[in-house]
């Protein structure tokens, strides 16, 4: 169970796109909402009213300060859940086959009814993607929406993860990137799409788009639409202008 | 390996309600999945035309909303002393009948000793229309301390305004630039946008000072310092007028650009030239002989001089190419460099007039003309609070529009579309009525559009009529009253004292207010005699909010899932730019408490006090509740709160009232839209398909084609008044400001105490900026959300940072001319040098909300709200003006200045005010 | 990471329960009857108890038999097997060594062998998470080894065995700070590859994703005041083995020597131990600007 399979038929996964995520947290909430009655136990909360309020979420947002070698500094918003890795240290360092990956798709799951909730999995995730349930004590993380996406219950066109489903910007991309031809497979490739510490080698399926270039460098040649006009005078540049008509 | 086998087909909901979200006021269509009767899932309505599917942070959080353990119970009346907190249930009956014991009197002998106000008000027409049947001037909704500025603005100057009342044509612009936004109401409605900008990778330029959220993803950003966005855009039009980038046609054509102004000295002096009949009139090219503005085939002449009289044209040109608006000048007080002034001014023209492009639709413009095409100009531009809440915001905001006006990108394809039920002239709109008469309803509704001082809300001795002294010299076109002005007004007895305000939805205890503490002293204040000098206060709230301890009366509104709404047509609806639109709420589910809908209530109180419009010949209710009201209340013949399925519920716009109108919402999703026909889609003021489709649709009754103002002739009577032309006449101390804020023509002035708080050392420019996933102060009751924001900090930008040797965890100690707060802080480089911030309404009251009392939003979150006075520091001549714009008297919110001084590590904020005594218990479990 | 008490007493007791219970399996010493007896009692209830505390930290203890599943892919499932496989297959040199019984020493023998194994099975649950680096490396094992060699020795009474344990533990203690100290930056992962935005500029942080607290938060991101690491690092040596060997050398070689020889190390095998945990960083840090 623990074994990572080989090759998965599907790989399905996520495009967060960097250069419009504007941090809005929308599919924060979304995500919360859909899994707290959705996939396995609901996402507790602890002390929602309290002094420290606690729980548990499966997608986060950060956001980020960039200082560019040149120019003005930068707010980049960072939206962060299980990145569905082809080789996942969280599926084979559980001791009980309740983390795994499945073979279909893909998608790494928890099977909480096998989750002694001992966290080892969460320990080994780089990228802080599980959270252990407080309440349940077993562990959570993203499904990939899994009880979406294949939903004969849900009209087609909602078939997809309710983070991707309510992103107001559309900086969430939701597909199979073992086909070339999907729209995450060319977002990728035409934007440059990127893992996340690709040197811990845990192939993240995943990608982030990275921002697009900011703040053009000051530069007097695009001033050319201003220099048409060289009129002396109110009543010369009164010429000149209705001159154009 | 075999996985373990589970249903990925799990039964999702037992059905599915259609209604409108109000986790804001941007109404979205939210789908509400219910399990065995309860909410169990919240998603966006993908049909919706305002969200199309999606929702936001908060939206998909409405489940904890519904659930909040601050919702309100029951009605409550005051046993303690105010502001104690001390109520006791009672029933409704005894409710109101209580307030019925204290409103009846007043509408008897003096009606506008009732003054009432509300918030953030989804019903103002409805609202408005019970003020109106119980005769008091003093109604108004939250627009004064909120945006009113844009909308005035707009209105005066091309008829429409930015807010959600219009859009960029997302669809065709190649260029967006946003001036002054975190967030806006069209909260969804923009990021989708933006995203469809991105998508086609379209150029995004962000002014704020301040880089987060929508500013953060621009291509550009230009970080501004605070209140002089006014001096850039008219630099920017200086640029334009000079290299002769400028729309000529559309100036000539659609604006009163080639109108011409009376030069002659005296009382007319500036105003429109009118002909025998009183009409403006243009000089046409053709024959170089006058013409009327909207005779057909006439080419109006922007360069012509008759008989020593100019356009409005030359006027404009004369002013802005002057060297004072040359971006050298400006540069400095800008923050942005010559350069970069430049380059925005070259990118404009650029993609305005290189990068034009045209639909081919044909349309006929007022004046008879026939067009082949509709061409536009990709360049498009939204605005909101960063520009209008400051004491230079009206001007500002006309300066905007003026900029749009010149390149020619207003209601074009890929420029700013309006949104049914606008464009709307300012002759379309109603003046403000004042008159209260004993036990008779006003004459006509309060709030309206001013033409000239004649229509001044002032009394015969000249004193204000209205409470919120709106619609006075001191704020000649304040169009949505002045809420923010009420409750010190009403303490400080001036322009008189009043018996009862009633609030209905506005935090005034809290958020809502400038100088927080000082109104929580105003509410309790008692008189010599021991009685409170605002004698009763009367209260709707849902929620156990920081206000509910200040009321005597409350009265416990359900949760938006619980009840009827309209978002009327009559008031702010649902349009696009391509289809007029209004939505209703119904209850998804039945409260569990003993609430009740306040409009419904509302009702009920007037057929109690036999308030005509709501009682039958034989003094019974005339509407069971506001779902009768919805469907039968008739405003004009045929028209009525919603447009959709009227009459058999096949008429659309007019049409009798439709007893199942409701229903037939509710089978369509929860809202409907009447589309715009293409032909009509553009040039909208213009465009005689589109004026007879508005008629047709109920938003006038004959067609009003209209030229955009670029010189507004209301404002220039206003200045002809301070000038001592006119026999109704300002005072003496307001002239020389009337003068000046008043200018026809779109004019930069420093905001007020700009240039005094610099002087007594307060260098530093104080904002707030709406968080996307809270709204205002009532998302810290929600579980979710406050998980995410639960506390506060004070950005500084790192020369501040450096400048005192803070460090993370650091408090800051923050000083206005109005107190000081103890804060903490954090670092943030990508904002204005001069410039500090933080999230609104973060900071909460101890135990409120149903909160603990150790909540991080009560011990460090915080509101700078207790460092901005309502009134500005004394002037030489002793007086104190309001903080507010003196055009339309917004609260000037973010014209704060302060001065920051570290204090070190610390655990909680200051001002820290004890918890307010318990209405509800605090919450334990969701 | 968060050094939760189960851990500390499950990974400390069973450290020196398997060590005696191996000692005593090889037969050093090879003691018979209620010396026996109270010697493998010893063991047995140090391994068994640590085991049992163990499963304190687990969400799901009623569940805990599914952690032998796995030990194909799993440390901990490996651990589990080595554990109880060792304890029953002392179980009779046990008994034949307190009654008598001269039963043959060969699983005895295996027995040692897979205490050995667990204690490894132990440590190479922390040592292959490239997560935290600073297990992430080959001085874990050696640690959790000299750990298990020395308490084994000190229970069992094997004063010279004790004596070259507790060198070797200072010398492990001290290699694993030392190595330890370096290893974050020697995996060279920042912000900035955490975010992938080092291609742009230098990151920082400018909001957390949340104010609230979570489960990562509590459990991956523990802070230790610098200030406390240097003192409690020599507690950590002197009381687990500097101390001991001196004891070793000047006190007699009475039980009671042991005991308190015993206590002392216990004390510094456990602050040992909460400075492992204390001190080690997860990646996770990263996104949060703590590291
Ligand atoms: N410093 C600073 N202060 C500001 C601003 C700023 O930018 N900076 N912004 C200003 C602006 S623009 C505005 S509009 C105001 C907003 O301030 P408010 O209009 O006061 O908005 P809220 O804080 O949301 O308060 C609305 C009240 O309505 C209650 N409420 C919520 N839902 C319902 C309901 O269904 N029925 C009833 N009856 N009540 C309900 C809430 O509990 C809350 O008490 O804040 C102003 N204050
Ligand atoms: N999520 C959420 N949405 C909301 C609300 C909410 O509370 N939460 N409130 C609703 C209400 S009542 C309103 S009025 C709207 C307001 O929506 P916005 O107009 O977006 O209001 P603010 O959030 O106050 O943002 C003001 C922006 O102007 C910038 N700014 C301040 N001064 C200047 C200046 O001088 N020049 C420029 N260029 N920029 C400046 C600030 O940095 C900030 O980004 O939002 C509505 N939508
Ligand atoms: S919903 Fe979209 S825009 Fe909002 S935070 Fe998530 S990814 Fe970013
Ligand atoms: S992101 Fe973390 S939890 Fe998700 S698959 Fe990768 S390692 Fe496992
Ligand atoms: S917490 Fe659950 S899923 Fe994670 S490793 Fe332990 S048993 Fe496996
Ligand atoms: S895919 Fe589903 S579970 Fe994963 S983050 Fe998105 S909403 Fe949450
Ligand atoms: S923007 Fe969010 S909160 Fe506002 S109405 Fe839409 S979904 Fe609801
Ligand atoms: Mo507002």
């Amino acid at each position: 169970m623990t074994m990572l399979p080989s090759h998965t038929e599907k790989k399905l996964g996520l495009v967060v796109d960097l250069d419009t995520c504007v941090g809005c947290q929308a599919c924060v909430t979304a995500c919360k909402g859909w899994n707290d009655q959705g996939y396995g136990v609901p996402l507790s909360d602890q002390n929602p009213y309290g002094a420290e309020p606690s729980g548990v979420f499966l997608n986060r947002v950060h956001s980020y300060q960039v200082q560019p070698v040149e120019g003005a500094s930068q707010i980049i918003n960072f939206p962060r859940s299980c990145l569905h890795c082809e080789d996942a240290p969280c599926v084979t360092v559980c001791p009980t086959g309740a983390s795994y990956k499945r073979v279909e798709d893909g998608i790494v799951l928890v099977n909480e009814d096998a989750c002694i909730g001992c966290g080892l999995c969460a320990w080994a995730c780089p990228y802080g993607a599980r959270e252990m349930d407080a309440d349940a004590g077993v562990m959570k993380k993203c499904t990939l929406c899994v009880d979406r996406i294949y939903n004969e219950n849900l009209a087609e066109e909602d078939r997809e993860p309710a983070c991707v489903r309510t992103c107001p910007t559309g900086a969430r991309h939701f597909g199979d990137f073992a086909d070339p031809d999907s729209n995450v497979s060319k977002l990728t490739r035409e934007r440059g799409g990127y893992d996340l510490m690709p040197m811990l080698r845990t192939k993240p399926t995943n990608k982030y788009l990275p921002p697009r270039k900011k703040d053009r460098p000051q530069d007097a040649s695009l001033l050319g639409p201003l220099l048409d006009i060289k009129a002396t005078g109110f009543a010369g540049w009164l010429d000149k202008v209705l001159g154009k008509i | 390996m075999n996985a373990p086998i589970f249903n990925t087909s799990p039964h999702v909901s037992d059905e599915v309600r259609k209604t409108t979200c109000y986790m804001c006021a941007c109404r979205c269509g939210i789908n509400v999945h219910l399990k065995s009767g309860k909410v169990s899932y919240i998603e966006g309505n993908r049909d919706h035309p305002i969200n199309k599917g999606v929702l936001c942070a908060k939206g998909s959080a409405g489940i904890m909303q519904i659930n909040a353990p601050s919702r309100l119970r029951a009605p409550l009346k005051r046993v303690g002393p105010r502001g104690s907190g001390a109520f006791e249930e009672i029933s409704w009956d005894e409710a109101l009948a209580l307030a019925v014991s204290w409103l009846k009197p007043l509408r008897e002998t003096a009606p506008e000793k009732l003054a009432f106000f509300t918030g953030r008000d989804q019903s103002q027409s409805f609202t408005g229309w019970w003020a109106q049947a119980f005769g008091t001037p003093n109604y108004a909704a939250h627009g004064g301390f909120c945006s009113v500025n844009m909308a005035a603005a707009g209105i005066y100057t091309i008829g429409g305004a930015f807010w959600e009342f219009g859009s960029p044509d997302w669809e065709r612009t190649k260029l967006f630039v946003l001036f002054g936004v975190a967030e806006d109401h069209d909260s969804n409605p923009i990021k989708i946008g933006l995203g469809r900008l991105k998508e086609r990778g379209a150029r995004v330029i962000g002014v704020n000072p301040i880089r987060t959220g929508y500013n953060a993803i621009a291509d550009d950003w230009l970080g501004i310092t605070p209140g002089t966005d006014g001096l850039l855009i008219l630099s920017l039009v200086h640029c334009l007028l000079t290299a002769g980038k400028i729309d000529l046609e559309y100036l000539a054509k659609f604006t009163n650009a080639p109108l011409l102004i009376n030069e002659a000295e005296g009382a007319e002096k500036g105003l429109i030239l009118k002909n025998a009949e009183s009409q403006p009139f243009v000089i046409d090219k053709r024959t170089g002989m006058p013409a009327p503005w909207d005779g057909k085939g006439v080419e109006p002449d922007l360069g012509a001089i008759w008989q020593g009289h100019r356009t409005v044209f030359q006027h404009m040109a004369e002013r802005y190419l002057s060297p004072e608006y040359a971006p050298e000048v400006v540069a400095e007080r800008c923050g942005i460099t010559a350069l970069r002034i430049k380059e925005l001014a070259a990118e404009l023209a650029r993609v305005a007039f290189d990068e034009a492009i045209e639909i081919k639709q044909s349309w006929t413009d007022f004046r008879g003309d026939f067009h082949e095409t509709m061409p536009g100009r990709p360049v498009s531009f939204h605005a909101m609070r960063g520009i209008s809440a400051h004491s230079n915001g009206f001007q500002t905001a006309r300066a905007l529009h003026v900029l749009q006006i010149v390149l020619g990108t207003v209601d074009v394809p890929g420029g700013f579309r309006m949104k049914p039920p606008y464009p709307k002239p300012v002759d379309a709109h109603p003046t403000p009525h004042f008159t209260a008469v004993p036990g008779k309803p006003m004459a006509g509704p309060h709030l309206g559009y001013v033409r000239g001082p004649e229509q001044l809300a002032l009394k015969d001795d000249g004193t204000p009529a209205r409470i919120d002294k709106a619609f006075t010299w001191e704020n000649p076109f304040s169009a949505h009253g002045l809420m923010h002005m009420v409750i010190p007004n009403a303490h400080a007895g001036d322009p008189y004292k009043i018996d009862t305000l009633f609030l209905y939805m506005a935090n005034m205890a809290w958020n809502s207010s400038m100088n927080t503490s000082a109104v929580m002293e105003m509410l309790t204040d008692k008189d010599a005699n021991g009685e409170y000098i605002i004698p009763r206060i009367v209260y709707s709230d849902a929620y156990a909010s920081e206000m509910v301890a200040y009321a005597d009366l409350i009265l416990p509104d359900t949760t938006y899932m619980e009840r009827h709404d309209c978002i009327s047509l009559l008031d702010r609806p649902i349009s696009e730019p391509d289809a007029a639109g209004d939505s209703i709420r119904w209850p998804v589910v039945e409260p569990d408490r003993d609430v009740r809908g306040f409009q419904s209530v509302l009702l009920d109180l007037g057929a109690r006090l036999g308030l005509a419009p709501m009682v039958k010949e034989d003094g019974s209710a005339k509407f069971k509740d506001y779902a009768d009201y919805i469907q039968n209340h008739i405003r004009r013949p045929g028209v009525g709160p919603l447009i959709g399925f009227r009459g058999n519920g096949d008429l659309e716009g007019r049409g009798p009232a439709n007893p199942n109108q409701i229903d037939a919402y509710i089978a369509n999703g929860g809202f409907y839209q009447a589309h715009v026909p293409v032909e009509a889609a553009f040039y909208k003021p213009w465009n005689t398909a589109y004026q007879d489709w508005a008629v047709k649709t109920s938003f006038y009754e004959s067609p009003q084609p209209y030229l955009f103002s670029i010189y507004s002739e209301p404002m220039r009577k206003f200045q002809l008044a301070a000038e001592g032309h006119g026999q109704i006449q300002p005072p003496d101390h307001l002239r020389a400001r009337l003068k000046q804020a008043m200018d026809p023509l779109p004019v930069w002035y420093p905001p007020f105490g700009d240039l005094e708080a610099t002087g007594w050392g307060y260098p530093v420019h104080a904002l707030t900026q709406r968080p996307m996933d809270m709204y205002h102060s009532w998302g810290s009751q929600n579980a979710w959300l406050r998980q995410i924001r639960g506390k506060n900090f004070l950005y500084l930008p790192t020369k501040i940072w450096a400048e005192h040797g803070f460090i993370e965890g650091d408090y800051a100690r923050v000083i206005s001319p109005n107190g000081g707060i103890t804060v903490p802080v954090a670092h943030m480089a990508a904002l204005n040098e001069n410039t500090v911030w933080t999230w609104n309404a973060i900071g909460k009251r101890k135990a409120a909300w149903a909160l603990d009392e150790g909540a991080p939003e009560a011990v460090e979150g915080f509101l700078l709200n207790h460092l901005i006075s309502e009134l500005l520091p004394a002037k030489g001549d002793g007086m104190r003006y309001s903080n507010s714009d003196p055009v339309t008297g917004q609260a000037a919110w973010f014209d704060l200045r302060v001065r920051i001084e570290r204090v070190g590590p610390k655990d909680h904020s200051e001002p820290a005010f004890p918890p307010v005594t318990r209405v509800l218990p605090r919450g334990e479990t969701r | 990471m968060q050094p939760a008490p189960s851990v500390i007493i499950f990974t400390v007791l069973s450290g020196m329960g398997f060590g005696c219970l191996a000692f005593l399996g090889l037969g050093l010493p090879l003691a018979v009857g209620w010396g026996a007896f109270f010697h493998w009692g010893l063991g047995y209830a140090l391994a068994i108890g640590g085991l049992m505390a163990s499963t304190f930290h687990l969400g799901n203890p009623r569940r805990a038999w599914r952690a032998f599943t796995q030990v194909r892919t799993s440390w901990l499932s490996r651990e589990a097997w080595a554990s109880v496989a060792a304890l029953l297959l002392l179980s009779p040199v046990a008994l034949s060594d307190w009654l008598g019984l001269e039963w043959s020493r060969v699983p005895g023998i295996l027995g040692a062998v897979l205490c050995v194994a667990t204690v490894g099975a132990t440590s190479m649950i922390y040592g292959q998470l490239k997560t935290i680096p600073r297990w992430n490396h080959w001085t874990t094992p050696p640690l959790f080894f000299a750990f298990m060699a020395t308490g084994g020795a000190i229970l069992t009474g094997n004063r010279v065995l004790a004596a070259g344990g507790a060198v070797a533990l200072a010398i492990a203690l001290i290699a694993a700070f030392r190595f330890g100290d370096r290893r974050f930056a020697q995996v060279a992962q920042t912000i900035g590859t955490a975010t992938g935005l080092d291609r742009i500029g230098e990151v920082t942080v400018f909001e957390l994703p949340h104010t609230g607290q979570n489960y990562l938060l509590r459990e991956m991101i523990f802070v230790v005041a610098r200030k406390h690491v240097l003192k409690l690092r020599v507690i950590a040596v002197v009381f687990s083995a500097l101390l001991p060997l001196a004891l070793l050398l000047i006190l007699p070689a009475h039980p009671l020597s042991f005991a308190i020889i015993a206590a002392v190390h216990m004390v510094g095998a456990a602050s040992a131990r909460w400075l492992f945990f204390a001190e080690a960083e997860h990646v996770v840090g990263l996104y949060y600007g703590k590291r």
